[in-house]
Protein backbone atom coordinates (compact mmCIF):
# COMPACT_ATOMS: atom_id res chain seq x y z
CA UNK A 1 0.00 0.00 0.00
CA UNK A 2 1.39 3.41 -0.85
CA UNK A 3 0.49 6.95 0.04
CA UNK A 4 0.02 8.80 3.30
CA UNK A 5 -2.18 7.19 5.95
CA UNK A 6 -2.18 10.09 8.41
CA UNK A 7 -1.26 13.68 7.76
CA UNK A 8 -1.54 16.67 10.06
CA UNK A 9 -0.78 20.31 9.30
CA UNK A 10 -0.26 22.86 12.09
CA UNK A 11 -2.78 20.86 14.05
CA UNK A 12 -3.85 22.28 17.40
CA UNK A 13 -6.32 21.41 20.15
CA UNK A 14 -7.05 23.53 23.19
CA UNK A 15 -8.73 22.59 26.45
CA UNK A 16 -9.83 25.88 28.00
CA UNK A 17 -6.76 28.09 27.75
CA UNK A 18 -4.25 25.27 27.61
CA UNK A 19 -3.05 23.91 24.30
CA UNK A 20 -2.84 20.12 24.51
CA UNK A 21 -1.41 19.97 21.01
CA UNK A 22 -0.10 22.81 18.89
CA UNK A 23 1.70 23.26 15.59
CA UNK A 24 1.68 19.52 15.06
CA UNK A 25 2.82 18.78 11.52
CA UNK A 26 3.64 15.24 10.52
CA UNK A 27 2.86 12.53 8.07
CA UNK A 28 2.73 8.80 8.45
CA UNK A 29 3.34 6.80 5.27
CA UNK A 30 0.92 3.93 4.69
CA UNK A 31 2.12 0.44 5.56
CA UNK A 32 4.24 1.54 8.51
CA UNK A 33 3.96 0.60 12.15
CA UNK A 34 4.57 3.82 14.00
CA UNK A 35 5.35 4.33 17.65
CA UNK A 36 4.01 7.46 19.32
CA UNK A 37 6.02 8.33 22.42
CA UNK A 38 6.21 11.18 24.88
CA UNK A 39 5.64 11.88 28.54
CA UNK A 40 2.17 11.90 30.06
CA UNK A 41 0.36 15.03 28.96
CA UNK A 42 2.47 15.40 25.80
CA UNK A 43 -0.65 15.25 23.62
CA UNK A 44 -0.52 11.63 22.45
CA UNK A 45 -4.13 10.79 23.27
CA UNK A 46 -5.29 14.16 21.94
CA UNK A 47 -3.54 13.48 18.63
CA UNK A 48 -5.13 10.02 18.39
CA UNK A 49 -8.60 11.37 19.25
CA UNK A 50 -8.22 14.07 16.59
CA UNK A 51 -7.12 11.45 14.07
CA UNK A 52 -10.16 9.30 14.71
CA UNK A 53 -12.54 12.27 14.64
CA UNK A 54 -13.56 12.06 18.31
CA UNK A 55 -12.16 15.56 18.80
CA UNK A 56 -12.48 18.54 16.50
CA UNK A 57 -9.29 20.54 15.88
CA UNK A 58 -9.13 24.17 17.09
CA UNK A 59 -6.64 24.97 14.37
CA UNK A 60 -4.88 23.22 11.52
CA UNK A 61 -6.01 20.07 9.79
CA UNK A 62 -5.87 16.32 10.07
CA UNK A 63 -6.32 13.98 7.10
CA UNK A 64 -6.70 10.22 6.96
CA UNK A 65 -5.85 8.83 3.52
CA UNK A 66 -6.33 12.40 2.30
CA UNK A 67 -9.76 12.91 3.86
CA UNK A 68 -11.22 14.51 6.95
CA UNK A 69 -11.71 11.78 9.57
CA UNK A 70 -15.26 12.99 10.20
CA UNK A 71 -16.36 11.60 6.80
CA UNK A 72 -16.79 8.24 5.14
CA UNK A 73 -13.09 7.50 5.67
CA UNK A 74 -14.04 6.70 9.28
CA UNK A 75 -14.87 3.15 8.15
CA UNK A 76 -11.16 2.72 7.38
CA UNK A 77 -10.05 3.56 10.92
CA UNK A 78 -9.86 1.14 13.82
CA UNK A 79 -9.31 2.57 17.28
CA UNK A 80 -8.46 0.98 20.62
CA UNK A 81 -8.70 3.65 23.30
CA UNK A 82 -6.67 3.78 26.49
CA UNK A 83 -7.60 1.10 29.03
CA UNK A 84 -9.64 -0.59 26.29
CA UNK A 85 -13.11 0.63 27.31
CA UNK A 86 -15.84 -1.93 26.55
CA UNK A 87 -19.38 -2.39 27.84
CA UNK A 88 -18.41 -4.60 30.76
CA UNK A 89 -21.78 -6.37 31.10
CA UNK A 90 -21.74 -7.43 27.45
CA UNK A 91 -20.20 -10.71 26.35
CA UNK A 92 -17.73 -10.79 23.48
CA UNK A 93 -20.44 -12.32 21.27
CA UNK A 94 -22.82 -9.47 22.11
CA UNK A 95 -20.13 -6.88 21.44
CA UNK A 96 -19.43 -8.47 18.06
CA UNK A 97 -23.17 -8.32 17.23
CA UNK A 98 -23.30 -4.71 18.41
CA UNK A 99 -20.30 -3.83 16.25
CA UNK A 100 -22.05 -5.40 13.28
CA UNK A 101 -25.06 -3.10 13.77
CA UNK A 102 -22.94 0.02 14.16
CA UNK A 103 -20.45 -0.48 11.33
CA UNK A 104 -20.88 -0.66 7.58
CA UNK A 105 -17.99 -3.03 7.12
CA UNK A 106 -17.80 -5.75 9.75
CA UNK A 107 -16.21 -9.17 9.62
CA UNK A 108 -18.09 -11.23 12.22
CA UNK A 109 -16.23 -14.42 11.37
CA UNK A 110 -12.84 -12.77 11.71
CA UNK A 111 -13.66 -11.48 15.20
CA UNK A 112 -15.13 -14.81 16.33
CA UNK A 113 -12.31 -16.95 14.98
CA UNK A 114 -9.65 -14.67 16.50
CA UNK A 115 -11.19 -14.98 19.95
CA UNK A 116 -11.71 -18.72 19.55
CA UNK A 117 -8.04 -19.17 18.55
CA UNK A 118 -6.99 -17.34 21.69
CA UNK A 119 -9.32 -19.43 23.82
CA UNK A 120 -11.23 -16.42 25.08
CA UNK A 121 -14.74 -17.34 26.33
CA UNK A 122 -17.21 -15.49 24.10
CA UNK A 123 -20.18 -16.02 26.43
CA UNK A 124 -18.89 -14.33 29.57
CA UNK A 125 -19.34 -10.63 30.34
CA UNK A 126 -16.07 -8.98 29.29
CA UNK A 127 -15.92 -7.31 32.73
CA UNK A 128 -15.24 -10.76 34.15
CA UNK A 129 -12.32 -11.49 31.79
CA UNK A 130 -8.68 -10.84 32.64
CA UNK A 131 -7.28 -7.51 31.47
CA UNK A 132 -5.20 -9.34 28.87
CA UNK A 133 -8.26 -11.08 27.46
CA UNK A 134 -10.21 -7.82 27.50
CA UNK A 135 -7.45 -6.12 25.52
CA UNK A 136 -7.61 -8.98 23.02
CA UNK A 137 -11.41 -8.54 22.70
CA UNK A 138 -10.96 -4.80 22.06
CA UNK A 139 -8.30 -5.56 19.43
CA UNK A 140 -10.48 -8.22 17.77
CA UNK A 141 -13.36 -5.70 17.59
CA UNK A 142 -11.09 -3.04 16.07
CA UNK A 143 -9.76 -5.56 13.54
CA UNK A 144 -13.29 -6.71 12.62
CA UNK A 145 -13.71 -3.36 10.84
CA UNK A 146 -10.83 -4.48 8.62
CA UNK A 147 -9.30 -1.02 9.05
CA UNK A 148 -6.59 0.38 6.80
CA UNK A 149 -5.36 2.48 9.72
CA UNK A 150 -5.31 1.14 13.24
CA UNK A 151 -4.81 3.54 16.15
CA UNK A 152 -3.96 2.16 19.57
CA UNK A 153 -3.64 4.28 22.71
CA UNK A 154 -1.32 2.52 25.20
CA UNK A 155 -3.10 -0.78 24.61
CA UNK A 156 -0.61 -2.86 26.58
CA UNK A 157 0.16 -0.49 29.44
CA UNK A 158 -1.85 -2.39 32.07
CA UNK A 159 -0.96 -5.90 30.92
CA UNK A 160 1.46 -8.36 32.49
CA UNK A 161 4.50 -9.29 30.35
CA UNK A 162 2.96 -12.49 28.97
CA UNK A 163 -0.37 -10.87 28.06
CA UNK A 164 1.54 -7.98 26.51
CA UNK A 165 3.60 -10.30 24.35
CA UNK A 166 0.44 -12.16 23.27
CA UNK A 167 -1.24 -8.86 22.43
CA UNK A 168 1.70 -7.79 20.27
CA UNK A 169 1.78 -11.21 18.61
CA UNK A 170 -1.89 -10.94 17.66
CA UNK A 171 -1.34 -7.40 16.43
CA UNK A 172 1.72 -8.28 14.32
CA UNK A 173 -0.01 -11.35 12.87
CA UNK A 174 -2.99 -9.19 11.92
CA UNK A 175 -0.76 -6.58 10.29
CA UNK A 176 0.97 -9.39 8.40
CA UNK A 177 -2.43 -10.50 7.11
CA UNK A 178 -3.84 -7.10 6.19
CA UNK A 179 -0.91 -4.71 5.69
CA UNK A 180 -2.74 -2.13 7.80
CA UNK A 181 -0.93 1.00 8.94
CA UNK A 182 -0.58 1.21 12.71
CA UNK A 183 -0.05 4.12 15.07
CA UNK A 184 0.66 2.88 18.56
CA UNK A 185 1.23 5.08 21.60
CA UNK A 186 3.29 3.50 24.35
CA UNK A 187 5.82 4.10 27.10
CA UNK A 188 7.32 0.66 26.61
CA UNK A 189 10.41 1.27 24.54
CA UNK A 190 11.32 -2.42 24.35
CA UNK A 191 7.97 -3.13 22.67
CA UNK A 192 8.37 -0.22 20.29
CA UNK A 193 11.91 -1.25 19.33
CA UNK A 194 10.51 -4.64 18.44
CA UNK A 195 7.59 -3.62 16.29
CA UNK A 196 8.02 -0.06 15.01
CA UNK A 197 9.57 1.07 11.77
CA UNK A 198 8.46 4.67 12.24
CA UNK A 199 8.76 6.91 15.28
CA UNK A 200 6.97 10.06 16.41
CA UNK A 201 8.15 11.80 19.58
CA UNK A 202 5.72 14.28 21.13
CA UNK A 203 6.61 16.71 23.90
CA UNK A 204 4.32 19.35 25.43
CA UNK A 205 2.04 19.38 22.43
CA UNK A 206 4.78 19.58 19.79
CA UNK A 207 6.39 17.09 17.43
CA UNK A 208 9.95 16.75 18.64
CA UNK A 209 11.10 14.11 16.19
CA UNK A 210 9.48 12.06 13.45
CA UNK A 211 10.82 9.69 10.86
CA UNK A 212 11.58 6.16 9.73
CA UNK A 213 13.43 4.29 12.47
CA UNK A 214 16.22 3.08 10.16
CA UNK A 215 16.87 6.64 8.98
CA UNK A 216 16.80 8.07 12.49
CA UNK A 217 19.25 5.47 13.77
CA UNK A 218 21.54 6.05 10.78
CA UNK A 219 21.52 9.82 11.24
CA UNK A 220 22.36 9.89 14.95
CA UNK A 221 25.51 8.96 16.86
CA UNK A 222 26.81 9.20 20.35
CA UNK A 223 30.16 10.96 20.14
CA UNK A 224 32.74 10.83 22.89
CA UNK A 225 35.72 13.14 22.64
CA UNK A 226 37.68 16.05 24.09
CA UNK A 227 35.69 18.66 25.97
CA UNK A 228 34.07 20.90 23.41
CA UNK A 229 31.63 23.73 23.48
CA UNK A 230 28.34 22.51 22.03
CA UNK A 231 27.92 23.69 18.50
CA UNK A 232 31.63 23.45 17.70
CA UNK A 233 31.34 20.07 16.04
CA UNK A 234 32.81 19.22 12.67
CA UNK A 235 30.82 18.32 9.61
CA UNK A 236 27.60 20.15 10.35
CA UNK A 237 26.59 17.84 13.17
CA UNK A 238 23.73 19.09 15.30
CA UNK A 239 24.03 18.41 19.00
CA UNK A 240 20.82 17.12 20.53
CA UNK A 241 22.08 16.49 24.01
CA UNK A 242 25.46 17.08 25.61
CA UNK A 243 27.05 16.16 28.90
CA UNK A 244 30.52 17.18 29.95
CA UNK A 245 33.20 16.24 32.42
CA UNK A 246 36.42 18.23 32.95
CA UNK A 247 38.08 16.78 29.90
CA UNK A 248 35.47 14.90 28.01
CA UNK A 249 32.24 15.63 26.20
CA UNK A 250 29.58 13.07 25.42
CA UNK A 251 27.23 14.23 22.71
CA UNK A 252 24.21 12.75 21.09
CA UNK A 253 24.27 14.36 17.69
CA UNK A 254 22.48 14.30 14.38
CA UNK A 255 25.23 13.94 11.81
CA UNK A 256 24.97 14.96 8.19
CA UNK A 257 27.94 12.81 7.14
CA UNK A 258 30.41 10.54 8.92
CA UNK A 259 32.71 12.37 11.30
CA UNK A 260 36.27 11.52 10.38
CA UNK A 261 38.02 13.39 13.17
CA UNK A 262 39.83 10.59 15.08
CA UNK A 263 39.51 12.55 18.33
CA UNK A 264 35.85 11.53 18.43
CA UNK A 265 34.76 7.99 19.19
CA UNK A 266 31.43 7.21 17.57
CA UNK A 267 28.81 4.82 18.82
CA UNK A 268 25.53 3.82 17.27
CA UNK A 269 22.44 4.80 19.21
CA UNK A 270 19.40 2.79 20.20
CA UNK A 271 15.84 3.97 19.78
CA UNK A 272 15.65 4.49 23.53
CA UNK A 273 18.82 6.67 23.56
CA UNK A 274 17.25 8.77 20.84
CA UNK A 275 13.90 9.25 22.54
CA UNK A 276 15.50 10.10 25.89
CA UNK A 277 17.87 12.60 24.28
CA UNK A 278 15.10 14.41 22.42
CA UNK A 279 12.81 14.50 25.43
CA UNK A 280 15.60 15.80 27.68
CA UNK A 281 16.61 18.34 25.04
CA UNK A 282 13.08 19.67 24.86
CA UNK A 283 13.19 20.44 28.57
CA UNK A 284 15.97 22.94 28.05
CA UNK A 285 15.23 26.41 26.66
CA UNK A 286 17.57 26.11 23.66
CA UNK A 287 15.85 23.01 22.42
CA UNK A 288 16.58 22.00 18.87
CA UNK A 289 13.30 21.22 17.22
CA UNK A 290 13.00 18.67 14.49
CA UNK A 291 9.68 18.88 12.80
CA UNK A 292 8.41 15.91 10.83
CA UNK A 293 9.10 16.46 7.20
CA UNK B 1 11.55 -25.56 8.44
CA UNK B 2 13.65 -22.95 10.20
CA UNK B 3 12.38 -21.60 13.48
CA UNK B 4 13.66 -18.12 14.16
CA UNK B 5 14.68 -16.87 17.57
CA UNK B 6 15.54 -13.35 18.63
CA UNK B 7 18.46 -12.44 20.84
CA UNK B 8 17.18 -9.53 22.87
CA UNK B 9 20.69 -8.58 23.99
CA UNK B 10 22.08 -8.56 20.48
CA UNK B 11 22.91 -5.11 19.20
CA UNK B 12 22.35 -6.18 15.62
CA UNK B 13 19.21 -5.13 13.77
CA UNK B 14 16.40 -7.66 13.92
CA UNK B 15 16.42 -8.33 10.18
CA UNK B 16 20.17 -9.06 10.23
CA UNK B 17 19.58 -11.61 12.97
CA UNK B 18 17.02 -13.38 10.77
CA UNK B 19 19.36 -13.31 7.75
CA UNK B 20 22.24 -14.71 9.82
CA UNK B 21 20.09 -17.52 11.17
CA UNK B 22 19.13 -18.62 7.67
CA UNK B 23 22.77 -18.49 6.57
CA UNK B 24 23.88 -20.41 9.64
CA UNK B 25 21.27 -23.10 8.93
CA UNK B 26 22.45 -23.31 5.31
CA UNK B 27 26.07 -23.59 6.37
CA UNK B 28 25.54 -26.51 8.71
CA UNK B 29 23.07 -28.24 6.42
CA UNK B 30 20.02 -27.72 8.62
CA UNK B 31 18.34 -25.93 5.75
CA UNK B 32 18.65 -26.87 2.09
CA UNK B 33 17.74 -25.45 -1.29
CA UNK B 34 14.06 -26.14 -1.92
CA UNK B 35 13.07 -25.59 1.71
CA UNK B 36 10.32 -23.07 2.29
CA UNK B 37 10.97 -20.24 4.73
CA UNK B 38 8.25 -19.62 7.33
CA UNK B 39 5.45 -17.33 6.15
CA UNK B 40 6.05 -13.65 6.88
CA UNK B 41 2.89 -13.27 8.97
CA UNK B 42 3.74 -16.37 11.01
CA UNK B 43 7.24 -15.12 11.84
CA UNK B 44 5.82 -11.68 12.68
CA UNK B 45 3.23 -13.20 14.97
CA UNK B 46 5.51 -15.73 16.69
CA UNK B 47 8.28 -13.23 17.42
CA UNK B 48 5.90 -10.24 17.83
CA UNK B 49 7.91 -8.22 15.33
CA UNK B 50 7.01 -5.96 12.43
CA UNK B 51 6.15 -7.98 9.27
CA UNK B 52 8.15 -5.40 7.29
CA UNK B 53 11.25 -6.55 9.20
CA UNK B 54 10.69 -10.14 8.07
CA UNK B 55 10.08 -8.98 4.50
CA UNK B 56 13.32 -7.03 4.62
CA UNK B 57 15.27 -10.08 5.79
CA UNK B 58 13.77 -12.21 3.00
CA UNK B 59 14.54 -9.49 0.46
CA UNK B 60 18.19 -9.45 1.56
CA UNK B 61 18.34 -13.23 1.12
CA UNK B 62 16.81 -12.86 -2.35
CA UNK B 63 19.34 -10.20 -3.34
CA UNK B 64 22.16 -12.47 -2.19
CA UNK B 65 20.75 -15.24 -4.37
CA UNK B 66 19.94 -17.52 -1.44
CA UNK B 67 16.16 -17.32 -1.60
CA UNK B 68 13.44 -16.79 -4.14
CA UNK B 69 9.93 -15.44 -3.66
CA UNK B 70 7.16 -17.30 -5.47
CA UNK B 71 4.09 -15.07 -5.63
CA UNK B 72 1.16 -16.47 -3.72
CA UNK B 73 3.16 -19.43 -2.39
CA UNK B 74 5.98 -18.14 -0.24
CA UNK B 75 9.73 -17.74 -0.12
CA UNK B 76 11.99 -20.69 -0.86
CA UNK B 77 15.69 -21.29 -0.41
CA UNK B 78 17.50 -21.69 -3.73
CA UNK B 79 21.16 -21.23 -2.89
CA UNK B 80 23.41 -22.95 -0.44
CA UNK B 81 26.39 -21.97 1.64
CA UNK B 82 27.36 -25.48 2.69
CA UNK B 83 29.63 -26.14 -0.26
CA UNK B 84 31.71 -29.30 -0.68
CA UNK B 85 32.99 -28.95 2.90
CA UNK B 86 29.71 -30.20 4.36
CA UNK B 87 30.75 -33.84 4.00
CA UNK B 88 33.84 -33.26 6.13
CA UNK B 89 32.08 -31.29 8.83
CA UNK B 90 30.88 -34.23 10.91
CA UNK B 91 34.37 -35.62 11.38
CA UNK B 92 35.88 -32.19 12.10
CA UNK B 93 33.13 -31.55 14.61
CA UNK B 94 33.94 -34.79 16.42
CA UNK B 95 37.59 -33.80 16.65
CA UNK B 96 36.59 -30.40 17.96
CA UNK B 97 34.36 -31.93 20.62
CA UNK B 98 37.23 -34.19 21.71
CA UNK B 99 39.54 -31.19 21.88
CA UNK B 100 36.99 -29.21 23.91
CA UNK B 101 36.78 -32.03 26.43
CA UNK B 102 40.57 -32.03 26.68
CA UNK B 103 40.55 -28.28 27.25
CA UNK B 104 38.00 -28.65 30.03
CA UNK B 105 40.02 -31.38 31.70
CA UNK B 106 43.05 -29.10 31.47
CA UNK B 107 41.11 -26.58 33.55
CA UNK B 108 40.02 -24.02 30.92
CA UNK B 109 36.78 -22.17 31.62
CA UNK B 110 34.39 -21.57 28.68
CA UNK B 111 35.65 -17.96 28.41
CA UNK B 112 39.25 -19.20 28.25
CA UNK B 113 38.32 -21.63 25.50
CA UNK B 114 36.52 -18.99 23.43
CA UNK B 115 39.42 -16.58 23.86
CA UNK B 116 41.95 -19.23 22.86
CA UNK B 117 39.92 -20.22 19.80
CA UNK B 118 39.36 -16.61 18.75
CA UNK B 119 43.02 -15.66 18.97
CA UNK B 120 44.15 -18.86 17.30
CA UNK B 121 41.67 -18.45 14.45
CA UNK B 122 42.88 -14.93 13.89
CA UNK B 123 46.57 -15.81 14.12
CA UNK B 124 46.34 -18.94 11.98
CA UNK B 125 43.74 -18.31 9.29
CA UNK B 126 44.76 -14.70 8.66
CA UNK B 127 48.50 -15.33 8.45
CA UNK B 128 49.99 -15.26 4.93
CA UNK B 129 51.86 -18.54 5.42
CA UNK B 130 48.66 -20.51 5.90
CA UNK B 131 46.92 -18.79 3.06
CA UNK B 132 49.81 -19.93 0.91
CA UNK B 133 49.42 -23.53 2.00
CA UNK B 134 45.67 -23.42 1.40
Amino acid sequence: MTGIALETGALGKRYGRTWALRGCTLHLPAGQIAGLVGPNGAGKSTLLHLAVGLLRPDEGKVRIFGQDPRTAVLTDIGFVAQETPLYRDFTATELITLGGKLNQRWDVELARSRLAQLGIPADRPVGKLSSGQRAQVALALALAKRPRLLLLDEPAAALDPLARREFLQTLMGAVGDTGATVLLSSHLMADLERVCDYLIVLQTGHVQLAGAVDDLLAEHRTLVGPRTASGALPGGAQVIRASHTDRQSTLLARIARPIENPAWAQHEVTLEDLVLAYLAAADTPTAPTCMGK
Amino acid sequence: MIEFVLDGRSKGATYTQLVLQVKQALRVGLAQPGDQLPKVRDVAQTLAINPNTVLKAYRVLEIEGLAEGRPGVGTFLVGTLAGPSLANQAELREQLVAWLHKAQVAGLAPEDITALIDTTVRATLDSPAVKHIL
